[in-house]
């Protein structure tokens, strides 16, 4: 089916169906069919971790996916993170206080990438797995030394409310 | 940058994949985790005309404890081996080193099998593998076969899998209670090593260098020195002898003489750590 099909993704709880070649990556599915774009595409390699999404709650690469791999699953981006009203999630909070971004581009995908490894791996014990845990996502603008801080305030945050 | 077109086949059974192997053969290109081959087509420097993605093969997946060792299918995400506790009991070296391959996210997605048959020379799996003694199960249309670790991994990208086969599982033999040691230097956490070394103890050591020439390879003089239970620092000597005569991978990241020099330290750190576990 070098074709195209219709592709139906539920997306943020939001069912998205298309007709699309089998070649279209889940990216710009997310950003062109969905019309969801805070979902950033940087090398479209798997190297720098702009494109994280979550699938089925996993975080993975979203361009390193065809469109048709996900018929029938569940993609979680970016923009479900905050509240309906605009009320900002709490690791969003963490990132706008500790001034975690400048340009932008790559936040999205840090965010994914900590709500995604909290879940799967826990809160990190110290700096050093923070660290770790931020290995797989490129910023080019803030040095990493803010983004280290917004996840230890985000998960001290967590600790003293739980 | 997008992947050149191509007809897209998910086959729910392993029969299915094989038969569309078989009939389209070199065109057809079978898609794992797609942590490698994505890339590749994003690139444009692989453009199959047939893509078979495994992942709808629920088959492939899984992975159980057997005959004291471990039957990992081909599909088994690189992420399971992290936290399965028979990894941890029958081949903890497993544990060790899925926790230098690339980052979670890509762990979470990529398999255990693509990683195998892709055959990077730097990859750490392949050295773990072929460390272990394991043996890779290869189906056709005609049938199956079982191929060692030893005679597996031929060169850069390259093994002895044929086009219409497909790699469904892999066999890791008994290891428990044998001294076993992981080391390698990246220049930043995931990023593919620039040299490794993994190490099993036993009646016949294993040790095992990677990304140090096309494939991974056995450090015959670090074994027969592991084998006369010599000091960390013997196994570093009789490595950096060994492979002076090799012609070991040169790139931007590191020359091949720094590269020789790597594989004899990492010998000597793996060994070390492997004593001290067969000891305790």
């Amino acid at each position: 089916m070098m074709e195209r099909s219709v592709v139906r993704i539920t997306i943020n709880g939001e069912l998205v169906e298309a007709l699309v070649e089998p070649r279209k990556l889940l990216a710009d599915f997310i950003r062109e069919d969905a019309g969801l774009t805070g979902t950033h595409l940087g090398c479209e390699h798997g190297v720098c971790g702009a494109c994280t999404i979550l699938l089925d709650g996993v975080a993975v690469r979203s361009c390193l996916l065809f469109a048709p791999q996900a018929e029938g699953r569940e993609v979680r981006t970016v923009e479900s993170l905050a509240a309906r009203d605009g009320t900002l999630h709490p690791l969003q909070r963490a990132f706008h206080e500790t001034h975690a971004l400048q340009c932008g581009f790559c936040t999205p995908g840090f965010l994914i990438s900590v709500l995604s490894s909290f879940e799967q791996h826990g809160p990190p014990a110290d700096d050093h797995e923070i660290r770790e845990l931020l290995s797989g996502n490129i910023c080019r603008c803030t040095g990493y030394h803010n983004i280290v801080a917004a996840v230890r305030l985000y998960r001290d945050r967590l600790a003293a409310t739980a | 940058m997008k992947p050149p077109r191509f007809e897209y086949h998910a086959p729910s059974t392993l029969a299915e994949a094989l038969g569309l192997l078989d009939e389209h053969g070199d065109e057809a290109k079978v898609l794992a985790g797609g942590q490698s081959l994505v890339p590749l087509m994003n690139f444009r420097l692989a453009r199959p005309d047939r893509v078979v993605d495994l992942n709808g093969v629920a088959e492939l997946a899984g992975l159980r404890e057997e005959d004291g060792g471990l039957l990992i299918g081909a599909m088994t995400r690189t992420a399971a081996l992290e936290t399965s506790p028979s990894v941890a009991a029958r081949a903890p070296l497993l544990r060790d080193a899925v926790r230098f391959v690339g980052h979670f996210q890509i762990r979470n997605r990529g398999t255990v099998g693509g990683s195998v048959a892709h055959a990077d020379p730097a990859a750490e799996l392949p050295a773990a593998f072929l460390a272990l003694g394991a043996t890779f199960t290869a189906a056709s249309k005609s049938g199956t076969r079982t191929i060692a670790a030893d005679d597996f991994f031929w060169g850069h990208f390259t093994t002895a899998l044929q086009a219409d086969e497909i790699l469904t599982e892999i066999r890791v033999p008994a290891t428990a209670g044998r001294g076993y040691g992981f080391a390698e230097l990246a220049r930043r956490p995931g990023d593919f090593a620039l040299g490794g070394v993994a190490c099993v103890l036993g009646e016949a050591p294993r040790v095992v260098a990677f990304g140090l020439v096309a494939r991974p390879v056995r450090l015959a003089s670090a074994e027969t020195q592991a084998a006369g239970g010599a000091t960390a620092d013997g196994v570093r000597r009789a490595v950096t002898e060994e492979v002076q005569g090799l012609d070991a991978t040169s790139d931007l990241h590191a020359g091949g003489d720094y590269r020789k020099l790597l594989a004899a330290e990492l010998a000597g750190r793996a060994y070390a750590q492997a004593r001290e576990r067969a000891a305790a």
